[in-house]
């Protein structure tokens, strides 16, 4: 293994560093209300059209995403903790969530399972 | 009996450093997946729900707060930023395929956000719930940490939002499947497309995660859709109940 391929996964997550700390400024500096990494996905976006960056960053993103499910796990713990805020509500609480989460699922589906190229 | 003392002294030691946040996090993460995968990736065996309820109980029972838990927990935390940034990774593959039909996907976006939103503010007004939670329900299909920004925006209160977008995605990870097959959308690419557009919408990042590990398609497709879905819901929902008011 040469040194260039030992560096690669460290110079992705450099680079996607860079982009969301950019996202992060731009966010800032200008009058949107979008989330810092969110800039930062676009900004990626437009710099992978080169091979200095799209190299790294594709061994680092395939890595990064494949565990996506574990980044969710300290939230999730919280909002464990934070289960009393909804009181006496719980149940009605928990029934408008899953309707509703059904019904936006539902939509987006068939909005895209009816599309023309299918036929 | 001095055993017993030196093994308290050892655990409240241990209990306090950010070490014991951090390798509880992993190493149930990490036996949760291996049950998943035993489970042949069975929706109810989601790695994240097991993870998440046993860390709880076990929370619960060593009377660890949640801030000591979290300052070792922050170092896993804090990679969803950058997660959310490599998002752009699995897109920049499709771009031709998502340059075809981009029509389409925003239609998908917009129409399924605002069918998930307007049907859990319309729900939760019709069952009666207080207003703070029924403005707090508009930003929950969006990840956690932006639906607490917009709740704030409109009024809600924030970690009741991030409370209900946590639960949104459980759900949508764990009930997919079954919705989808009900639905008859089948298995081809186009198939994976829409179930995984369809995950990232309504079920945003822990939706999208369950979309990763099934079908590459879908788990890039997903990726899009959460990211549109936080543009969309950040610009929108602070719009539409500014006009409500």
């Amino acid at each position: 293994m040469n040194n260039k391929a030992d560096m690669e996964g460290l110079r992705g997550l450099a680079w996607l560093l860079v982009m969301q700390t950019a996202g992060e400024l731009l966010a800032r500096l200008l009058p949107l209300s979008l989330p810092g990494p969110v800039i930062g996905m676009m900004l990626l976006l437009v710099a992978l059209r080169w091979s200095a960056v799209r190299l790294p960053v594709s061994s680092c993103a395939d890595f990064l995403l494949k565990h996506l499910s574990l980044l969710f796990v300290p939230v999730g713990v919280g909002v464990m903790a934070h289960l009393n805020l909804l009181g006496d509500y719980g149940l009605r609480i928990l029934v408008v969530v899953v309707l509703s989460t059904w019904c936006g699922l539902i939509v987006t589906v068939l909005v895209l399972s009816r599309s023309p190229r299918d036929d | 009996m001095t055993d017993m003392t030196g093994f308290v002294e050892l655990w409240v030691y241990l209990s306090a450093t950010p070490l014991f946040g951090l390798t509880a996090t992993l190493v149930t993460y990490v036996l949760a997946h291996a049950f998943y995968m035993r489970m042949h990736q069975a929706a109810w065996a989601n790695p994240v729900l097991w993870s998440v309820v046993l860390i709880a109980v076990a929370r619960l029972i060593t009377h660890v707060p949640y801030p000591r838990y979290f300052s070792g927990a922050q170092f896993i935390h804090f990679l969803l930023g950058p997660a959310v940034v490599a998002l752009a990774w699995p897109l920049w593959q499709r771009r031709a395929d998502l340059r075809a039909r981009w029509g389409r996907l925003l239609l998908a976006a917009v129409l399924g956000g605002a069918a998930a939103s307007g049907s859990a503010v319309a729900l939760a007004w019709a069952m009666g719930l207080p207003q703070e939670i029924v403005l707090s329900m508009a930003p929950k299909s969006v990840t956690a940490p932006v639906a607490m920004g917009i709740a704030e925006k409109i009024g809600g209160i924030p970690a009741l939002s991030a409370v209900f977008a946590v639960l949104t995605g459980l759900v949508g990870a764990v009930s997919g499947r079954f919705l989808f097959r009900l639905l008859n959308i089948p298995t081809t690419t186009n198939g994976w497309v829409a179930r995984g557009f369809s995950l990232g919408t309504a079920a945003h990042g822990i939706g999208a995660a369950r979309a990763m590990q099934v079908n590459v398609d879908a788990g890039a497709y997903a990726g899009l859709a959460l990211g549109l879905q936080v543009v969309l819901a950040s610009i929108l929902v602070p719009l539409v109940f500014h006009f409500l008011r």
